[in-house]
């Protein structure tokens, strides 16, 4: 115990914290102002100075570290004059604007000028008359302003971990500069605005938040990001009287997650989607061919009508339901409950199928659970991170960022894994840069290497897994040789990747969709769990095996049971006992045999109708003209959305939804938190919750569902669903808890498999991994020579409904390209901006070319985001056999040069991103 | 074969060194004397004001040119007469033929840290191992362990000679004593204070005393990694430790296994890019890492976290030049100079109105007077002492009534300024004090690195109200807004830059108080030194007419005819004093306040 004395009194402390800390923590505010809990502190403002006896100087509480028998003052005379008199230096280069100033109420400068009540320093005041910094679409600066307190250098430093602010020059000349100049817009930003979020003034600002409201005017709901799986958690301020949201910002109040202050580009600046003049506001029934208004009565009536007339004339089996990675948990629980209790069928299913359908499959068979083993915290204590078809400062940005912070400030050794050279790939000790569809024979090849020189841990594979052997047969004849040539790394990397993870005590593995998307992904996927079993690298922190999700809500969506083969808790629909209970709590008989996947839905002839919650296959499913054609001829269509997309043009029925920020749930973000969504707008127009259209529609399908709001579908799921057995509104309230919940007590489950696997055994199934290449791939041949990834990139999501409407975005990016290597863009002709015909077996795109390094010779790649240069109207429908995954990642195309099209100038961004190291 | 000296001291070769060694050689080469001697160009003599200088069997000719030296060679060399004209004189004109023994300026001087300058020539490790240059690291490395090495620099009492005197030997226990696998040894040769150059002096004349101290220290704390931060305005002493670096490597007082024992320790140079605050340890740092030179909280301190976050000692040039030598002569000796908390000698560079001016080594605890009087030769031009600037922007300025207090630590600090880095600066009644503070205030100002709210706008502001004061424009409230301000900036700001910079004006209030009050009440400047308060004029009895202040004028202000008397136009006069220079008859003088504009007199 320490023991101080704060202005007097006697305080105990348990741990040798700040001054200013332990201030805080009796209840004494000492004032700061580059002060921020998520960033180093520097003592720079000299705000905070207070007095400790026996000590002639004035020290900073927010780097003084309380020491035993230490006797502080924080507000005598001297301490007081010296606030007062910094302040009035600062505010002596400061301009008196506060009446136009964004930061106006929420200013830590304009606080103390009140507190100290100081109308203008003695000595008068001093502009420094700069230009404003206009070049950023999203944000502003005018350094004018800037009290250079550093907060947006070490923000972008230490959070962001993209150093585009330093302070240049020195003295009070001294000020943050991007990239050393003077234009954010264009340098290496990566747009995340951490820099207005943080600044304690108005000197940096969100540009898309000026002069729409007063601090005083706006309200604050914390909420979760509806973009990726990160789940960051946002505070959105809005303005009640006009129902818009004013701007965005990272909690304080959820580290673990998005340090208490960070977001990507998307997170915080692409809401203006929610006020968009397109959203569907009525509901519309469609009559011939032309989509009329109608009332809620007359819609829900119709579609209900619709589907039973469906149901009627080909059974149950005919209907497809396709839930919502995007919507919460309450709501896909209701939506596969509809599917099941309601029409009868298990063709229920969402979008996990595109993305992560292999690891389900793949981790539930190794692991006995299919979900991150880690979190997203415990990444900073990994000696070695290995990532594999993963992207991440691009797709899952906050997250990205913290791998950056790992490898930059806590030593981890990184290794990547990609045929393209991204950001980390760049920025990794080693860069395995392998050959599409390679994957399982790259690992294995590890796995070889690992065996060979006996870096495998025998204690653990012994005591807490099954299967050894097998696997240890099926590498005895492993042809290194022959692997390092398919997989295009030469054996040396692939010896010198396996040694520095197979020596590390704590290694984690991330993975995405360049594992899952493929005609082996759930081989992919046994692959890497077999990895880390051997190594013994489970149930510990910084370890494990992590795929990462792409959806907000995709790890809920699939816990939900929003999958064919599953009841809610991955209780399997085909075991008579989880039947049972459900058909119990439901009260209905329900289907004993698993349903259609989403992939199939769209293959099989037996599917007459579709009800659809917020998804847009035409853009996002492989082979999208296949997929437009199938929608084309249902013979009944119901959709829920909150726009007119690609698909939802084919429906019969379209009910108007509402987006993330207009209702109250949960998510679970990719490490398994349940976190909660909180209702910040009123709906636009009459747009409903998707939960109340379920229950609407479900009640005229015959099955009554009874709830007047989120929480109550919470209760009925814990009680089902013994992972989220001890999930309330309640207790994730502040913070969300990850799962498996078991019980109302049960803390949360952090880290996976630390006593043991997901399996009644306890024990870990290693599994001999078919290495050969798939069966089923697409190879390049003499007509389409390429291979085609397919992927995001940092500024769009998906296919683009959210953040194309977006203005600041899309003027960063805005068009659709195709990356192309040096090599390749020689061989056919093509030179950056260049506008590029793409073509597949499948049909041909329109877009231009960006030469870049970043791709491999031999391997395109293009983003799926924009529905006029359709990625996926390229893709074909090569599934994997397992999880019925298709292989997005590998399509052979071929690419033309448009003669005579006027070239396109690739936006800066993109210009960087191919350039940067 | 005999020995010539010439001094290659930064002084004497801006004084034209190279031509005079060149001189000489021809003239020896002429009278066929080459052969008989060796030319030794050694690092600095010390009374920089009067080189190029040239020793001869300790005869030393001083303010050499290219006709001297060919003189001397002819007189000296050949005839044996020492040329009278060449030789030093004391400030009462007497000549002194072996003046390094003899002059005033030498006599009271005590040589351990630059007991190799003007002897040795810096670029041949011969002339340095010749004057038991290496012995200390020998003595060290294969008797000594490292604790008894701590524990003699303990004894010794050595002090920090960067300004601080953080005792040495106890910063390297505290390395010493951090569990690390890699520990940094870093020399700050990041000498910025104007006017200060005793570093840059051992640097130049005597490298590999810094080199030999470093891998002391380096041995006592468990470091195999130095680096010598030194700023780039100093290429002569970059180029110079090079120099000495590659033979020290060569002759294995540096690299793998030094002088065949498991010690090992290599020393790399980091140049400075010329920002005053990297002599701050933390800045210097973070300069070192490749970061922005700017200086950040303490603790930790270096010995806890430097360098990478390991632990790291830094030691100042002198500092470490102290080293071989206690190691050699031992604690005991050492102890024979200075005084019980400030033992040993102190390198001063004194300057300013003082008749012998350049660098000196002497005692600590030596009076300011002895220093100003006996070494210095007192104030020039019959003129009074008034006061003394010690520490650079970083001191302040003791009172000539103060002047028999003793150099050390404490004394002045005591007195509200610092000992610094061994600047000493004379002022006489011809200085301005709000003048002398406001020229060290415009010096942080531009050297703050601008992190911390009272050093960026707080020395800014400081300097703005001293102009406003020396331009007669100041009120009383200025006066008590700048002793507010000065004390917060003393008490709030981040690292010693800060810290210190009020010192200057703190004293100047402190000691000369009515002359800021002149300044605003009167607006007057009693030294009439600040140009907005004072006007030159011209003595009609003294002047003669000869127009030579009218041709020096560079705006034309002064009008008069050959043989009469000329008159200033104040409304013209821009007061620059070009006209009181040239003046050989005392004509003209300064009044303050000053005259009226459009006023003849």
């Amino acid at each position: 115990m320490i023991k101080v004395q704060i202005d007097g009194k006697e305080y105990e402390f348990e741990r040798e914290i700040t001054i200013l800390e332990a201030a805080k923590k009796v209840g004494i505010n000492i004032p700061t102002l580059c002060y921020h809990p998520s960033v180093e502190s520097i003592g720079a403002c000299r705000m905070c100075v207070v007095e400790i006896e026996g000590s002639p100087k004035l020290h900073p509480a927010c780097v003084t570290k309380i020491k035993d028998g230490m006797v502080i003052w924080t507000k005598t005379e001297r301490v007081e004059r010296a606030r007062k008199v910094n302040m009035e230096l600062l505010l002596s280069v400061h301009p008196n604007d506060c009446m136009t100033c964004d930061a106006n109420g929420n200013c830590s400068l304009q606080d103390l000028a009140y507190k100290y009540q100081i109308k203008e320093p003695r000595w008068g005041v001093r502009l420094r008359n700069l230009p404003i910094d206009d070049s950023h679409p999203l944000i502003l600066r005018d350094l004018n302003k800037c009290i250079q307190c550093q907060l947006c250098v070490r923000v972008c430093d230490e959070v962001q971990n993209m150093s585009v602010y330093s302070m240049v020059d020195r003295g009070y000349h001294s000020l943050p500069q991007p990239d050393m100049g003077d234009k954010l817009g264009e340098s290496s930003c990566v747009s995340c605005g951490a820099c207005a979020t943080i600044c304690p003034v108005g000197a940096i600002v969100e540009k898309p938040s000026i002069g729409k409201a007063r601090w005083w005017e706006v309200r604050k709901v914390k909420t979760t990001c509806p973009y990726c799986g990160v789940g960051c958690q946002l505070d959105v301020y809005y303005d009640p009287k006009k129902n818009e949201i004013v701007r965005i910002r990272a909690s304080e109040e959820d580290p673990e997650i998005n340090d208490g202050v960070l977001t990507c580009v998307k997170g915080k600046f692409g809401y203006e989607f929610v006020s968009s003049e397109d959203r569907l506001t009525k509901p519309l029934i469609k009559k011939n061919g032309e989509f009329v208004e109608a009332t809620w009565e007359e819609a829900l009536d119709y579609a209900a009508e619709g589907i039973l007339r469906i149901k009627e004339k080909y059974g149950p089996d005919s209907i497809g339901v396709i839930s919502s990675a995007k919507c919460t948990n309450e709501e896909n629980y209701l939506m596969q409950k509809l599917a099941r209790a309601a029409i009868g069928t298990n063709n229920v299913d969402h979008c996990a199928r595109l993305c992560h359908a292999s690891t389900i499959v793949g981790l539930a068979q190794t692991l006995g659970s299919a979900a991150m083993s880690n979190n997203l915290m415990d990444i900073l204590k990994a000696q070695v991170i290995f990532i594999i078809g993963a992207n991440p400062t691009e797709n899952h940005p906050v997250y990205g960022a913290r791998i950056k912070r790992a490898v930059r400030r806590y030593g981890a050794k990184l290794i990547v894994a990609d045929p393209r050279k991204t950001e980390l790939a760049k920025m990794a000790h080693i860069h395995l840069r392998h050959k599409p569809g390679t994957d399982a024979l790259l690992i294995s090849a590890m796995m070889k290497v690992i065996l060979d020189e006996k870096l495998h841990k025998e204690d653990f594979i012994k005591e807490r897994t099954t299967g050894f052997e097998s696997l240890a047969e099926s590498l005895k004849d492993f042809d290194m040789d022959r692997a390092s040539k398919v997989t295009g790394v030469s054996k040396e990397k692939i010896v010198e990747a396996a040694r520095m993870y197979g020596e590390a005590d704590r290694a984690a593995i991330l993975y995405a969709m360049g594992i899952t998307q493929h005609s082996n992904g759930t081989q992919n996927v046994m692959a890497l769990a077999d990895l880390a079993m051997i190594t013994g690298n489970f149930g510990k922190e910084g370890t494990g095996v992590n795929p990462l999700r792409g959806q907000n809500n995709v790890q809920g969506a699939c816990d939900m049971g929003a999958l064919p083969h599953v009841y809610p808790g991955y209780q399997k629909v085909s075991d008579e006992n989880a039947r049972k209970k459900f058909e119990e709590a439901w009260g209905v008989k329900l289907p004993h045999e698993p349903g259609l996947a989403l992939t199939d839905m769209f293959l099989s002839p037996q599917i007459k109708a579709l009800i659809m919650m917020g998804e847009n296959p035409a853009v996002s499913d492989p082979d999208s003209q296949h997929v437009e054609e199938v929608l084309r001829n249902l013979e009944f269509f119901v959709d829920f959305d909150i726009f007119m997309n690609e698909s939802n043009k084919y429906a019969n029925v379209i009910l108007p939804a509402v987006s993330a920020y207009e209702k109250d749930g949960t998510f679970t973000n990719t490490e398994r938190r349940v976190l909660r969504v909180r209702k910040v707008l009123e709906p636009v127009g009459d747009a409903k919750p998707d939960w109340w259209i379920i229950k609407e529609l479900s009640k005229r399908l015959g099955y009554k569902m009874e709830y007047s709001h989120p929480s109550e579908i919470m209760e009925e799921i814990r009680k089902v669903t013994p992972i989220y057995g001890g999930v309330t509104y309640g207790r994730i309230e502040k913070k969300g808890l990850q799962w498996p919940v078991l019980d109302l007590n049960h803390p949360g489950t952090p880290i996976l498999h630390t006593q043991g696997f997901s399996f009644p055994d306890k024990k870990g199934r290693i599994k001999p991994i078919d290495y050969s290449l798939p069966k089923e791939i697409e190879l390049p041949d003499d007509e389409y020579p390429l291979f085609m990834t397919t992927g995001r990139m940092l500024y769009h999501f998906h296919t683009g409904t959210m953040t194309r409407r977006v203005k600041g975005i899309n003027e960063i990016v805005g068009k659709a390209y195709v990356e192309i290597s040096p090599e390749d863009a020689e061989k056919f002709g093509i030179k950056s901006g260049d506008v590029v015909k793409v073509s597949s077996r499948r049909g041909s795109v329109l877009t231009y070319a960006v030469v870049t390094d970043r791709a491999q010779p031999g391997v395109v790649f293009m983003p799926f985001h924009f529905a006029e240069a359709r990625a996926n109207l390229l893709t074909g429908e090569i599934l994997d056999p397992e999880s019925r995954i298709p292989a997005y990642k590998v399509s052979a195309v071929k690419i033309e040069k448009v003669e005579g099209a006027e070239k396109i100038e690739p936006p800066d961004y993109v210009k960087r991103i191919m350039n940067r190291n | 074969m005999k020995e010539i000296r010439i001094c290659a001291g930064g002084a004497c070769v801006a004084a034209g060194e190279f031509a005079v060694k060149g001189a000489l050689v021809k003239a020896l080469k002429d009278k066929g004397l080459l052969s008989e001697y060796k030319i030794i160009e050694t690092g600095c003599m010390g009374m920089c004001s009067r080189g190029p200088f040239m020793v001869i069997d300790d005869v030393v000719y001083s303010q050499l040119n290219q006709s001297a030296v060919k003189e001397i060679v002819e007189k000296h060399l050949v005839g044996g007469q020492i040329v009278d004209k060449y030789l030093m004189k004391t400030p009462e004109g007497k000549t002194v033929e072996k003046a390094f023994k003899e002059h005033d300026f030498y006599k009271k001087q005590v040589k351990i840290v630059t007991r190799n300058l003007g002897i040795i020539n810096p670029k041949n490790i011969d002339d340095y191992i010749e004057r038991d240059g290496y012995k200390a690291l020998e003595k060290v490395l294969k008797e000594m362990k490292p604790e008894e090495v701590i524990e003699e620099i303990k004894k010794s009492g050595l002090r920090g000679r960067g300004g601080a005197g953080f005792p040495t030997g106890l910063k390297w226990e505290f390395a010493a004593k951090q569990k690390s696998d890699t520990k940094y040894m870093v020399c700050n040769a990041d000498e910025g204070d104007p006017g200060a150059f005793m570093d840059r002096a051992v640097l130049e004349g005597d490298p590999h005393a810094v080199l030999e101290g470093m891998a002391i220290a380096a041995y006592a704390i468990g470091a195999k990694k130095g680096f010598i931060y030194v700023r780039a305005e100093y290429p002569m002493a970059i180029e110079r430790l090079r120099t000495a670096i590659k033979q020290a490597k060569e002759r294995r007082f540096l690299g793998e296994n030094i002088l065949e024992t498991d010690f090992s320790f290599d020393i790399e140079i980091r140049i400075g890019a010329g920002a005053f605050v990297c002599g701050e340890e933390t800045a210097l740092m973070a300069s070192i890492m490749g970061e922005r030179g700017q200086p950040r909280v303490r603790p930790p301190y270096p010995v806890e976290k430097g360098l990478w976050g390991k632990p790291t000692v830094i030691n100042n040039v002198e500092t470490l030049a102290n080293i071989a030598w206690i190691i050699r002569n031992g604690w005991q000796e050492f102890r024979k100079y200075g005084t019980e908390k400030s033992p040993g000698t102190k390198v001063f560079a004194l300057a300013g109105k003082v008749k012998n001016t350049g660098l000196v080594e002497v005692p600590l605890g030596i009076t300011l007077r002895e220093l100003i009087f006996d070494i210095g030769g007192g104030v020039p031009n019959g003129k009074k002492l008034k006061a003394v600037q010690t520490g650079g922007p970083s001191g302040g300025v003791i009172p000539a009534s103060k002047i028999d207090t003793p150099i050390d630590y404490e004394s002045l600090t005591a007195l509200g300024t610092i000992m610094g880095s061994g600047g000493v600066i004379v002022l006489d009644e011809d200085d301005c004090m709000v003048d002398v503070a406001k020229f060290f205030l415009e010096f942080t100002v531009n050297e703050s690195c601008g992190k911390c709210t009272p050093c960026r706008e707080g020395t800014r502001t400081m300097y703005e109200i001293l102009d406003r004061i020396t331009k007669g424009e100041g009120t009383m409230e200025d006066i008590d807004t700048l002793e507010e301000l000065a004390v917060v900036v003393k008490e709030t700001s981040l690292c010693g830059l800060g810290q210190t910079a009020p010192n200057p004006v703190l004293t100047t209030l402190r000691y000369f108080r009515d002359e800021y009050i002149a300044h605003v009440k009167e607006k007057i400047c009693p030294a009439k030194k600040c140009r907005d308060l004072i006007s030159y004029v011209i003595d009609p009895d003294k002047c003669t007419g000869c127009t030579a202040c009218k041709i020096v004028c560079p705006t034309k202000a002064i009008e008069g005819e050959l043989n009469k008397v000329h008159v200033i136009h104040q409304d013209l006069c821009i007061r620059c004093g070009s006209c009181m220079d040239v003046c050989r008859f005392d004509a003209i003088y300064k009044v303050t306040p000053p005259l009226k504009v459009d006023t003849k007199v």
